[in-house]
């Protein structure tokens, strides 16, 4: 299939697609880099001009972003460990074998269906309102105070959610994952005697290594730029609580109209997305050969 | 090969399995049965009971602002998706039948655009959008969709063409095929249930991108995602009426996420995970 | 009419020279088999031939006429390849009609000769159903059919019996030669099988790392193989090497003697040797013995020969059936 004819061919069905992808890569990221050198304020866009690193300086000075940092990484963190640990387990539950198989699949796949913006509003409203949320009804019928969760705990609420909705994800590329193990390399490692723990510990973990890789370095990289469940629960409050970087980013570009600041914040996120972004292709290229 | 399993084991596994999935698709659950009772009813405490009235999703109807962000969702990501598709097929062709020393890396390259966290760019990307006046313009959403997502179907489309052997393609150019000729007897009717998923998957995704469609639209394109986080302020008086829309803004997308459950693994891993 | 020549032809992938150069002669009608272990460039040279990859050098003359930069198509070649490579979304009927479809056939002309195909090929009762349906040996015979339908100048089989079980690939073997005996077509086959080299070819090409390391008749292989490497491929047991004190005796530095001309016995011969193993088939026996003085060693003969682990055998080489090579592997004239 190699003759010189298809290669030419070959080159020609690529480029649509490789010369768009470069200049979307591009342009934004050369604006984005040059806007974060500039000072340029969207209230006042005749006064743009060379701001050398105040931009940075001023980000990096503010304690909004440190804590911004600091939520960001609490969300992924937090969010990583229940979806890996739970889906795990809910993994495991599923591989065995259970009635209505099919509909156990489908309700727990469902979640990551639901659209962020949607998903926080049901959890804002009706799960963790404190009057009417059904977890306030449960506090009632228990004799507790119902806790207001977006208050009390906005930064805990939101890692709530957002595993809520990546759960599912886990779950289904674990699961894949576990069914793809060998049927005989189970009753092998029976015969040699180890028990459901053993395992465990010594063939399904290891076989699920790689999966667990994925699905930590996929998350990441959309746990990085949670947004729309954040705007709709707490909007990043009180004060910058549950604001994450690209909350923050939002909020000084299209609240605060700082165009400059925004941009250095953006190129800070393009840095620490491309740390995860390499292990991610390692581990994704891998699997090309 | 398979041995009997004991009915016990089996019960406790459905007990088990069925718990933890009715509580993981509670809120959905009580999304729906919210949407079926009346305003008092929906926030007068907890109950699976609904009058079930079909009120809600009436008002909901009847009132045009849902309808338009409702088109707007099918036309962005049914739109963006098709466009997506017309520019990656070609490529994952080339990348899959006539692979070069190079392909593995334009293949990564274009795994990394994804990961350029959308923040990173929404500066100039506003500015863009407001400079050539696409800002709540359908066709700069769809366009924004369509790169978007086009790395994803690039991808998903080169693990199935990848997997339909080359020497069908070979047998085919034996056998007197011409290249399109090859296309239209051999090629496309294999391709066309990888292409079918893909095309699935990415519609799910774009319905639910949930960070341009909001910030770069306000009334005119604004899908359902734009029109849903709108409603994060008014809370208590209009929790049915915003089930019922919530019910309407995840249903079509839900039921065709359960279609496309056993492509969406490989399709969001890149092929990693099968 | 489809005789084939290849001058110089080199094929080159980067860095490695897959095929360095192969000068080679088919004639019309001949069932040639290119045999080699796996990475000799056999499937490479075959799909040079067959146009589905571009030749770094020399030149492909099919029936005389320069075909090296034409496409597969208008070669006039067919070819059936490993996995079969079946349409699977077409019936049988239309997996076979296809290249007479593209060659724009009137459909009644397409429908007489798939039937004819079908016939011969005992397809007839499968022409709706699709190659998921089949077993093995039919999607082979589909695929094929796929390839006479075409009345092509010459066959390319690559390793066609590959995917098949041991006893299928008796029967494949026989049908294909069969075939061969009624369309007297040109036939290439590739095989890293030397028991089907041996059984279908006329005349077969042992290549090695890109190489010709002979070319001849079956029979003409097995008796004066032209170097180690042929001595030790062609023939099942394998040829027993022998180096040392009785191979310089012979004035030689190895002597090659193949299993079958070793003569056996209980009592007395040349070489006294220990049974390790002993394969008792039925229809003849292999010994595998630690021979003193001289090493391991294979010895066959016809019948039952009542030996097992441990006994104490005699073995005397037919040194009229013996093979010298040269410290370079050549064989030695005798």
């Amino acid at each position: 299939m190699a003759t010189h004819n298809t290669k030419t061919l070959a080159r020609l069905m690529m480029a649509p697609s490789v010369l768009l992808l470069l200049v979307w890569m591009i342009v934004p990221l050369a604006m984005t880099l040059w806007f974060s050198f500039q000072n340029y304020n969207l209230l006042s866009p005749a006064n743009v001009n060379f701001a050398g690193f105040l931009n940075y300086e001023f980000f990096y000075t503010d304690p909004a972003f440190f804590q911004s940092i600091w939520n960001t990484l609490v969300i992924v963190c937090g969010v990583l460990f229940i979806t890996v640990v739970g889906g795990i387990a809910i993994a495991l539950l599923l591989d065995q074998p259970i009635f209505g198989q099919g509909i156990v699949r489908i309700l727990v796949i469902s979640p990551f269906f639901v659209m962020p913006p949607v998903a926080a509003l049901i959890w804002k409203n009706m799960i963790m309102h404190p009057g009417y949320g059904v977890f306030a009804d449960i506090a009632n019928l228990l004799g507790q105070q119902p806790i207001d969760w977006f208050a009390q705990y906005p930064l805990f609420s939101i890692v709530i959610i957002v595993a809520w909705q990546w759960l599912p994800f886990a779950t289904l590329i674990l699961l894949t994952a576990l069914q793809s193990l060998d049927g005989e390399q189970k009753e092998a490692a029976e015969m040699d005697g180890a028990n459901f723990f053993n395992r465990f510990i010594y063939l399904v973990l290891p076989h699920l290594a790689r999966a667990v890789t994925v699905v930590i370095l996929i998350q990441t990289i959309f746990l990085l730029g949670v947004y729309a469940e954040i705007l709709v629960t707490t909007n990043g409050g009180p004060g910058y609580a549950s604001t994450n970087l690209a909350f923050l980013i939002y909020r000084t570009a299209l609240l605060g109209y700082d165009v400059g600041g925004a941009s250095a914040g953006g190129i800070i996120a393009v840095v620490l997305a491309n740390i995860i972004a390499i292990f991610l292709m390692r581990a994704v290229g891998r699997n090309l050969d | 090969m398979a041995r009997a399993v004991t009915t016990r084991h089996k019960v406790t596994a459905t007990v088990f399995a069925w718990i933890v999935a009715l509580i993981i698709f509670f809120p959905i659950l009580y999304t729906l049965v919210t949407s079926l009772k009346t305003e008092p009813e929906a926030i007068a405490g907890f109950s699976l009971i609904p009058s079930g009235t079909f009120e809600n999703y009436i008002t909901v109807q009847t009132r045009s602002d849902y309808l338009k962000p409702f088109t707007n969702s099918v036309i962005l990501s049914v739109g963006s998706t098709i466009l997506a598709l017309i520019i990656a097929i070609p490529s994952a062709w080339a990348m899959a039948f006539s692979p070069t020393k190079r392909t593995k890396d334009i293949l990564m390259w274009m795994l990394s655009t994804k990961m350029m966290p959308a923040v990173a760019v929404l500066v100039p990307i506003y500015l863009l959008f407001r400079d050539f006046g696409l800002l709540d313009s359908r066709i700069g959403l769809t366009v924004m969709l369509t790169l978007i997502n086009l790395p994803i179907v690039v991808w998903m489309l080169y693990t199935y063409f990848r997997e339909i052997p080359g020497e069908i393609l070979e047998a085919a150019r034996m056998d007197g095929a011409g290249l399109w000729q090859e296309i239209v007897y051999v090629l496309t009717p294999m391709a066309v249930p990888g292409i079918a998923s893909t095309l699935l998957l990415n519609i799910i995704l774009a319905w639910n991108e949930s960070f341009w469609t909001i910030r770069l639209t306000t009334t005119n394109a604004a899908p359902l995602t734009a029109f849903i986080a709108s409603f994060s302020s008014p809370q208590g008086l209009f929790w049915a009426k915003l089930s019922a829309a919530s019910t309407m803004a995840i249903a079509p997308i839900l039921i065709l996420g359960w279609f496309s459950q056993k492509q969406l693994v490989r399709g969001l891993t890149f092929g990693a995970v099968k | 009419m489809g005789s084939i020549t290849l001058r110089q032809v080199s094929k080159v992938f980067g860095e490695a020279k897959v095929i360095p150069s192969i000068d080679l002669e088919i004639n019309d009608g001949e069932f040639v088999v290119f045999v080699g272990p796996s990475g000799c460039g056999k499937s490479t040279l075959l799909r040079l031939i067959a146009g589905l990859e571009d030749v770094s050098g020399g030149q492909i003359l099919i029936d005389g006429k320069d075909v090296t930069q034409a496409a597969p198509a208008q070669r006039g070649l067919a070819m059936v390849f490993q996995s079969y490579a079946l349409y699977p979304h077409m019936s049988v009927r239309k997996n076979i009609a296809f290249p007479l479809k593209m060659a724009k056939m009137d459909q009644a002309a397409i429908d007489r000769k798939v039937e004819a195909a079908a016939k011969v090929l005992n397809l007839t009762d499968y022409l709706e159903r699709r190659p998921s349906q089949l077993s093995g040996g039919q999607r082979q015979r589909v695929a094929i059919g796929r390839a006479i339908v075409r009345e092509p100048s010459a066959f390319l089989f690559d390793e066609p019996l590959s995917n098949l079980d041991a006893a299928l690939r008796g029967t494949m073997r026989l049908e294909i030669s069969d075939l061969h005996h009624q369309l007297k077509t040109t036939m290439i086959y590739v095989t890293h099988d030397q028991v089907e080299a041996m059984t279908m070819a006329d005349k077969i090409v042992v290549l090695n790392r890109g190489n010709i390391e002979q070319v001849g008749s079956p029979l003409e292989l097995y008796k004066t193989p032209r170097n180690l490497f042929v001595a030790g491929f062609i023939g099942s047991p394998r040829m027993n090497f022998i180096d040392g004190a009785y191979a310089q005796s012979k004035n030689a530095k190895t002597a090659g003697i193949r299993p079958e001309h070793l003569l056996l016995s209980r009592d007395n011969g040349t070489w006294r040797g220990t049974v390790k193993v002993a394969e008792h088939l039925g229809a003849d026996t292999f010994l595998h013995l630690d021979v003193d003085g001289i090493g391991q060693v294979t010895a066959r003969c016809d019948g039952e020969f009542r030996a097992h682990h441990g006994d104490v055998v005699y073995l005397t080489p037919d040194e009229s059936k013996l093979h010298r090579f040269d410290d370079k592997g050549m064989a030695l004239q005798a």
